[in-house]
C-alpha cells in the first residue's frame, strides 16, 4: 500500500464515517429519551435513499402508501381515543399530522412533474414521505409500551425492523439503485483526487451536527428532551409530554437517518435490506460511546468507517466480520472499566 | 390434564406412521426449532435476558459436525462433543464481557456475533462458502442408521422433550429460584446471596448449547448445510418463537416453534401470490404478529391456551425434611457488628457522617431518625449494597466493606428490605426458600436431572418452618403478590431468617402497616 492508496482508502472511510456518526447520534438520541435501541433506523436510511431513486424517476414512491396507510391507522386510532375521553380539541391536531400531511405529500407526488423538478426539491419531496413515518412508527408500535423495559423495547425494535424491510422488499424490489451524484465537481489536493460528493457528506454531517447542537441547546423543544432523557418523571412533572418527546426523537431519527441514505445513495448501491448493516455500524459506532455520550459515538463512528476501508482493501470478504467483531474489544473494555449498574426490570 | 398427556405423546408417537412425508418433515423441523427456542424461553422468559444470535450457535454446531465428518471422517458423537464444547466457549466468552454491563449489551453483543459467523461462514473457503458442505454422513443411534425422515423424528423428538423436562426440573429447584429471582432486579438476589452474574451466564450457556445440539441434529437430517439458516433474521425468528409462544413457559417453547414455523410455510405459499412478486413477505406479518402480541398479550400465546384446559390439581402438601445443619451461633455478647467512622456521601450530599455503632450477640438495637436522617442508606452500607466513602465495617472481626452483598451474606447477615422485594408471581413458599439459598449446594446439572430431590426438600422444609414461625403458615402456596403488604414483609422477615443469620437487619420493618399489623409484627 502506497500513500496514495491509503489517503484514498482514508477518504472512503472518513465518508462512510460521517454517514455512520449521523446515524449513531441519531441512536443515542433515541436512546436516551426513549429507551428504545432503535434498530430499524437503517430501515430510513434504505427508505430515504430509494423513495429518492423513485422520485427521480418520475414514479410514486411505493413508500407514499405506507405513509398514507400508517397516517390512516394512527388517525383512526386517536380519533377514537380523542372521543372516548371527549376531547374533541386534539382532533384538529390528529387529522392534520396524519391525514392532511400525507394527503398534501401525496397530491404534490401526483400533481407535479417528479423527474424535471430541481434536485433539492426531489430530495424534500423524498423527506416529506419517510421523515413523518418516524413518528407514526413511534405511535403505534412504542408508545403502548412505553413503560416497558429496555429488552422488550428492544425486541420490539427488531419486531418492527423485520416488519420495515418486508414492506422495503414490496415496494423497492430486489434490484438495488444509486442516484446521480449531488455535484460531480473535483478538486486536486495535492496528490488526492477529492470529489464534490465527499464534499457533500462531510459538509452536510457537520452542518447537521451543528444544528442538533443548536437545537438541544437553543430550543425549548430542544431542551425538553434533554430533560426527558434525564428524568421521565421529573419532566413530565414539568409539564413535557414525554410522548411528544418520543415522537419527535423518533422524527428527528428519521430525518437523519432518511438524509443519510439520501447521502450515500449516489456513492455506494443501496438495497432495499443495505439499510441494517448501515445503521448497525451506526450502532458500534454508538456502543463505543456507551449509549449517551454524542462525542464518542461520533468518534467511534468514524473509527468504524476507518476500519472498514482499509479492512475491505486488506480482506474485502471479512469486512464485515471486522467490523462486527470490533465490536468485543470494546465491549471488555467497557465491562473492565464501568462499574456495576442496577437495572431494574 | 394426566389424559391429554397421554393422548398428546401417543399421538406423538404415532405420527411418522399416519401423516405423509411432508408432515413429518415439517415435524421434525418444529422439533429442531423449539430446541432453540427452549433456551430462549429460559433466558428471556425466565431470567429477563436475551439473544438475537442463537442461530449462529446452531450454526456452530452444524459447521462442526459438518465440516469434521466430511473432511476428517470423525464420529458425529465426537462432533457433538466438540460442538458443545467450542459452543461453550463461545458462550462463556460473550457472556464474561456482556453480562456484567446492563441488560442490553449482550442482545446487542449477540447481534454483532450473529452477522459476523454467518459471514464467516459464507467467506470460508474450507467451510465451502455461500454455497456450503455437502455429503454429511447419516447418523448412527446403537446402530440404527437414521436415514429417512420418519426415523429421524423419534430422535428429535426424543431429545426435545427430554430438554424440556430437565428444563422444567432445573426451574424447580434451588438453582431454579436463584434464575427466577434475576427479573426482579439483581439487588434483592444478590442480597440472599446468589451470584445473578453467574446465574444469568449459567442460562445462556446452557441456551447456546442447545442451540448447538439443535444445529447438530439438523446437519445429520439435512445431510447438508450452507449459511442461510443460521443468519441473525432466522436468530430473530427464534426469539419470535419463544415470545409468541410464551416466553416464561416451557411449553411456550414449542407451541412458538409450531405455529411460527406452519405459519411460514403457509405465508410462503401465500403472500407471494397476493403481491404479485417473489420475496421473504412473512417477515412483514411476523413483525406486526410480534409487535401486537407484546402490546395485547405479554406473556405469549401458552398462558391463553393454558386458560381452556381444565386445572390441574397441585399437590399442596406441606414439604417435610430433615433440618439444615445450622451455624455455630456466636456466644451472647461477642461483638457481631462493628461499624467505625462510616461515611457516604451522594455527590455533595453526606448521608452518613462518620457514623460509629457495634452490635452484640443477643442484643436488640434500634437504628432511629427522621426521614431522610440516612438509616436505610446505613442499613445498604452494612449490607453490602452501597459502597462505603470513607470508614469501616467489620462483621465477627472481619472487614466486610467493600465485599459484594452476597459475600457479606454468606458470613451470616440477613436482611429486609425498606421497599419490598419479592418475586410477585412466585409462592410465598418459593420467595421464602430463596433465603436459604446459601444452605444448598446442589447445582445446576443435578437439578435438571433430579439429583437434588433431598437437599430440596429439606431447604421447602426449611422455608415451611420459617413460615410457621412468622405465622403466614397458612399463605404458603398463594402467590406472594397476592399478599397484603404487611404480610409481605413478614414474608421478608421470614425469608432472612431462612438464611440462619447471626446478624438479622431489619429496614423500617413497620413502615406503612395498619395498628392491627403492626401488633402482629411486634
Amino acid at each position: 500500500m502506497d500513500l496514495q492508496i491509503a489517503l484514498l482508502l482514508g477518504q472512503d472511510g472518513v465518508v462512510n464515517g460521517a454517514i455512520y456518526a449521523l446515524l449513531a447520534l441519531a441512536l443515542v438520541l433515541v436512546f436516551a429519551v426513549t429507551r428504545v435501541i432503535f434498530i430499524p433506523q437503517g430501515e430510513f436510511v434504505a427508505y430515504g435513499a430509494l423513495t429518492l431513486v423513485s422520485v427521480q424517476a418520475g414514479k410514486v414512491p411505493g413508500t407514499l402508501w405506507l405513509l398514507l396507510g400508517a397516517g390512516l391507522v394512527v388517525a383512526a386510532i386517536d380519533i377514537a381515543l380523542a372521543l372516548r375521553v371527549g376531547n374533541r380539541r386534539r382532533l384538529p391536531a390528529i387529522v392534520g399530522w396524519n391525514l392532511v400531511l400525507p394527503g398534501a405529500v401525496a397530491g404534490a407526488l401526483y400533481g407535479l412533474d417528479l423527474a424535471q423538478l430541481p434536485m433539492a426539491l426531489q430530495v424534500v419531496l423524498a423527506l416529506a414521505v419517510v421523515v413523518p413515518l418516524g413518528p407514526m412508527v413511534y405511535r403505534l408500535a412504542y408508545q403502548p409500551l412505553a413503560e416497558a423495559s429496555v429488552l422488550v423495547l428492544l425486541i420490539i425494535s427488531v419486531a418492527v425492523h423485520f416488519a420495515l424491510v418486508g414492506l422495503g422488499l414490496f415496494f423497492f424490489g430486489a434490484e438495488g439503485s444509486r442516484t446521480p451524484a449531488f455535484s460531480d465537481a473535483s478538486f486536486q489536493l495535492g496528490t488526492l483526487n477529492v470529489n464534490g460528493q465527499t464534499l457533500w457528506v462531510l459538509g452536510a454531517s457537520f452542518a447537521l451536527i451543528v444544528a442538533l447542537y443548536a437545537f438541544f441547546g437553543r430550543t425549548l423543544y430542544g431542551k425538553a428532551l434533554r430533560a426527558t432523557a434525564i428524568n421521565r418523571v421529573g419532566a413530565r412533572l414539568m409539564g413535557i409530554s414525554t410522548t411528544l418527546a418520543g415522537k419527535l426523537s423518533f422524527a428527528l431519527a428519521a430525518l437523519i437517518g432518511a438524509f443519510s441514505g439520501i447521502l450515500i445513495a449516489p456513492i455506494t448501491t443501496v438495497y432495499y435490506d443495505t439499510g441494517f448493516l448501515v445503521g448497525l455500524k451506526g450502532f458500534v459506532g454508538a456502543i463505543i460511546g456507551g449509549l449517551v455520550s454524542y462525542p464518542l459515538a461520533a468518534a467511534g463512528a468514524l473509527l468504524v468507517g476507518l476500519l472498514e476501508s482499509f479492512s475491505s482493501f486488506w480482506a474485502s470478504a471479512f469486512k464485515e466480520v471486522i467490523v462486527f467483531t470490533l465490536i468485543i474489544p470494546v465491549l471488555l473494555w467497557r465491562s473492565l472499566t464501568s462499574h456495576h449498574v442496577e437495572e431494574e426490570e | 390434564m394426566r389424559y391429554l398427556k397421554l393422548v398428546l405423546l401417543a399421538l406423538l408417537l404415532a405420527a411418522p406412521m399416519v401423516l405423509p412425508a411432508f408432515y413429518v418433515t415439517l415435524l421434525n423441523y418444529i422439533g429442531l426449532y423449539a430446541l432453540v427456542a427452549l433456551g430462549l424461553v429460559l433466558m428471556t422468559g425466565v431470567g429477563g435476558i436475551t439473544s438475537f444470535g442463537q442461530a449462529a450457535f446452531v450454526g456452530l454446531g452444524a459447521y462442526t459436525t459438518a465440516y469434521l465428518s466430511t473432511a476428517f471422517g470423525l464420529s458425529p458423537w465426537i462432533n457433538l462433543v466438540i460442538g458443545l464444547g467450542l459452543t461453550a466457549l463461545v458462550a462463556l466468552f460473550l457472556g464474561l464481557i456482556t453480562l456484567r454491563l446492563s441488560g442490553h449489551y449482550l442482545p446487542l453483543g449477540t447481534i454483532a456475533w450473529g452477522i459476523s459467523l454467518y459471514f464467516l461462514f459464507g467467506n470460508l473457503g474450507f467451510l465451502g462458502g455461500h454455497t456450503g458442505l455437502t455429503g454429511v454422513p447419516v447418523l448412527e443411534v446403537l446402530g440404527l442408521r437414521l436415514e429417512k425422515g420418519e426415523e429421524f423424528y423419534y430422535l428429535v423428538w426424543l431429545v426435545l422433550l427430554g430438554a424440556m423436562l430437565a428444563t422444567q426440573n432445573l426451574l424447580d429447584s434451588r438453582e431454579g429460584r436463584a434464575i427466577r429471582a434475576l427479573k426482579g432486579g439483581s439487588l434483592m438476589a444478590e442480597a440472599m446471596g446468589v451470584n445473578t452474574t453467574r446465574s444469568k451466564t449459567v442460562i445462556f450457556l446452557i441456551a447456546a448449547l442447545l442451540a448447538c445440539l439443535s444445529g447438530w441434529l439438523y446437519a445429520h437430517l439435512q445431510r447438508f448445510v450452507n449459511p442461510t439458516p443460521f443468519s441473525l433474521g432466522i436468530g430473530i425468528e427464534y426469539l419470535f418463537m419463544a415470545v409468541v409462544g410464551g416466553a416464561a413457559h416451557v411449553w411456550g417453547a414449542l407451541v412458538g416453534a409450531g405455529l411460527i414455523t406452519v405459519l411460514k410455510q403457509w405465508l410462503q405459499d401465500l403472500l407471494p401470490k397476493i403481491f404479485g412478486q417473489s420475496g421473504n413477505f412473512e417477515v412483514i406479518v411476523f413483525g406486526v404478529m410480534m409487535i401486537l402480541v407484546l402490546q395485547r398479550a405479554r406473556e405469549g400465546l401458552w398462558p391463553i391456551l393454558l386458560k381452556l384446559l381444565p386445572a390441574a390439581a397441585h399437590p399442596h402438601a406441606v414439604p417435610a425434611g430433615e433440618p439444615l445443619p445450622k451455624r455455630e451461633a456466636p456466644a451472647p455478647g461477642t461483638v457481631l457488628l462493628e461499624v467505625k467512622n462510616a461515611r457516604k456521601e451522594f455527590g455533595g450530599l453526606v448521608a452518613n457522617n462518620n457514623m460509629s455503632l457495634s452490635v452484640k450477640a443477643g442484643e436488640v438495637l434500634a437504628l432511629i431518625g427522621p426521614n431522610g436522617a440516612g438509616k436505610s442508606t446505613m442499613f445498604n452500607v452494612i449490607s453490602g449494597v452501597l459502597p462505603l466513602t470513607s470508614g469501616e465495617v467489620r462483621f465477627l472481626g472481619e472487614r466486610v466493606d467493600g465485599l459484594p452483598s452476597r459475600q457479606i451474606a454468606r458470613r451470616g447477615m440477613g436482611r429486609t428490605f425498606q421497599h419490598v422485594r419479592l418475586l410477585p408471581t412466585m409462592t410465598v413458599l418459593e420467595n421464602v426458600a430463596l433465603g436459604a439459598h446459601l444452605r444448598g449446594h446442589k447445582g445446576v446439572l443435578a437439578a435438571a436431572l433430579r439429583l437434588d430431590r433431598e437437599e430440596e426438600a429439606r431447604l421447602l422444609a426449611e422455608a415451611a418452618r420459617q413460615l410457621e414461625r412468622v405465622g403466614l403458615g397458612q399463605h404458603l402456596f398463594d402467590e406472594a403478590g397476592s399478599l397484603a403488604l404487611g404480610q409481605q414483609r413478614i414474608l421478608e422477615i421470614a425469608r432472612a431468617l431462612c438464611s440462619d443469620p447471626c446478624l438479622l437487619l431489619l429496614d423500617e420493618p413497620a413502615a406503612g402497616l395498619r395498628y392491627l399489623e403492626k401488633q402482629a409484627l411486634a
